[in-house]
């Protein structure tokens, strides 16, 4: 067979064998990936999605800091069970601004992408400082030194450019107030129209973990009481095609 | 080094594939059978797949297969079966007056059930399992006959629509109620919330005035100092006879049921640095956004937990 004795030649030469392998590996690759970033129906736009705020980001950090994605998904699947348990199935875009998205694949606790508001916050700080005492059947370990490690805005700038830069659509004044709004969030007293004005009303402002100080326990729970919360599904019509 | 001789010499059965390096010579032997009539099953049954199910990236879309499989449309059609199976119980459930739901065999076991799983699925994590709440952290047992806001169904019903002094409810109960912190060295929204600042020594006589009304063993000096404190102060929400007031959720403290705990450590406390309670909305959505909880959800639940034993 010639056309297969031609192959000798690549097999012969290591470097023509590289070009090739890449060459055909970057076509596979294309033809995967390309389509994802310009097919409408991978695209779903949907109101309400807003970036997160400098707390909710820096609370993100210690959700993926200490694992909690090992045990717990942010993926409701489209199946009946799951959307009479935890509501409305999970939309590709409601981790558009997650990077990386938290999706997970375990399920030794309850799948979280829609627990904001489903508890008050003194349960998250109750529950996460020791779930048995609130759960008594609870396997989750206990995460009482988020409330006595203090947290403060140094790195969020940082934290906020970087996601910039990989997509988030932050703006010049979201980046530049972004140590105000962060102690604002947590601080109900304080003004925190600029905080509303920049993520929208739906943006909630409370001393989640009542202390004074601002702890790592504000900041995660922050993240947990806005998941899933921003799409308004008594207005979404799904569309099947997706 | 072979123990036995080759009898045969490969190389005349299969032949060679005329590699040799070194002297070394690579058979060309064939690929097995079995794994190679897999290796075309498979090629077979993707080429099948891709024309059934969605597959080939285009330019608007990808080919939607001739099945036409969607996981969206298949849940939407799976919910829409049950929701029709169980319209028109629900339709009845939502019309029916609340306290005449009981009274019906059949709506009552459909709410009993539907109940259940939703009490497990939501409001477990605070009230526990079984209801019985959890002792001494502001979780209330719905298990006894003492209620902050009532036990009759609609006041449960009223309850778990709402949620108490949520944020997002402008009409959850106890919206700006709070017990104050009425400690002087208190500081915040909860301690500009008492009407009047108590020192170490006014707060101990407090804890053992409700100490002595709560049948337990108290300093009877300080009781009855604490008694004057508590007329002041404390009547106004809790009554002068310390039994409480539904209309403001305040607890009845005569009794030997504790939200908080009763002992004097968690009544200093509770006295000092007050308590606000937060049960989230169920029935109510702010605007862009929708309940969690469906009126037909709600009175289900509430049947049920109308049911647990304390209801009125």
């Amino acid at each position: 067979m010639a056309f297969l004795d031609k192959h000798k030649v690549i097999e012969k030469n290591a470097t023509l064998l590289l070009v090739l392998s890449f060459l055909v590996v970057t076509i596979g690759g294309l033809v995967e990936i390309v389509p994802l970033f310009y097919l409408q129906n991978t695209i779903e736009n949907v109101q309400g999605m807003r970036p997160y705020t400098p707390l909710e980001l820096a609370g993100r950090d210690i959700y993926v800091r200490e694992g909690c994605y090992l045990c717990h998904s942010q993926m409701i699947r489209p199946m009946r069970d799951e959307v009479e348990r935890y509501g409305h199935y999970s939309l590709a875009a409601e981790s558009e601004y997650d990077h990386p998205f938290q999706w997970g694949s375990k399920r030794t606790g309850p799948d979280l992408a829609r627990v904001g508001g489903k508890y008050s916050n003194s349960w998250h700080v109750d529950h996460l400082s020791n779930p048995e005492a609130i759960v008594p059947e609870s396997v989750m370990p206990k995460y009482a030194f988020l409330a006595s490690t203090p947290i403060t805005p140094d790195y969020i700038v940082d934290d906020m450019t970087a996601n910039r830069v990989v997509g988030v659509p932050y703006t010049d004044d979201e980046i530049k107030n972004a140590a105000a709004d962060f102690k604002a969030q947590a601080n109900p007293d304080a003004d925190s129209s600029g905080l509303i004005a920049r993520y929208g009303n739906k943006v909630t402002v409370a001393n989640f973990d009542g202390q004074p100080q601002l702890t790592e326990m504000d900041a995660l729970i922050a993240y947990l009481q806005m998941l899933g919360t921003l799409v308004d599904f008594s207005t979404f019509t799904p569309d099947a095609s997706r | 080094m072979c123990a036995k001789p080759i009898k045969q010499d490969p190389r005349d059965k299969v032949g060679t594939t005329g590699h040799n390096w070194d002297g070394i010579e690579e058979l060309n032997n064939p690929l097995p059978r079995w794994w190679l009539w897999s290796f075309y099953a498979c090629i077979a049954f993707a080429l099948v797949y891709s024309v059934l199910y969605p597959a080939w990236p285009l330019i608007h879309g990808a080919t939607p297969g001739i099945l036409g499989a969607s996981t969206r449309a298949d849940v939407a059609v799976e919910i829409k079966r049950f929701d029709d199976l169980n319209a028109p119980i629900k339709a009845k459930l939502v019309a029916a007056d609340l306290t005449a739901i009981e009274k019906d065999d059949g709506l009552k076991s459909y709410a009993m059930e539907a109940g259940k799983s939703i009490f497990a699925t939501n409001c477990a994590p605070c009230h526990g399992a079984g209801a019985a709440g959890v002792q001494g952290k502001g979780y209330p047992n719905l298990l006894d006959n003492d209620w902050l806001y009532g036990g009759s169904i609609d006041a449960i019903h009223t309850t778990i629509t709402h949620g108490v002094r949520n944020t997002v409810d402008p009409d959850a109960r106890n919206v700006g109620i709070v017990m104050p912190a009425w400690s002087d060295k208190a500081t915040g929204a909860m301690a500009d919330a008492a009407t009047t600042k108590l020192n170490d020594e006014q707060v101990g006589q407090v804890v053992n005035y409700v100490l002595k009304i709560s049948g337990q063993t108290a300093d009877e000096a300080k009781a009855t100092a604490g008694a004057q404190i508590f007329a002041d102060n404390c009547a106004a929400c809790h009554g002068a006879d310390g039994k409480g007031n539904r209309d403001m959720g305040a607890p009845n403290l005569t009794d030997a049921i504790w939200l908080y705990g009763g002992s004097e450590a968690t009544l200093t406390q509770t006295i000092s640095y007050g308590r606000a309670g937060v049960m989230p909305t169920w029935g109510y959505a702010p605007q862009g956004s929708a309940p969690r909880l469906s009126e037909d959800q709600i009175r289900a639940v509430a049947v049920y937990v109308h049911s647990l034993g304390g209801g009125e």
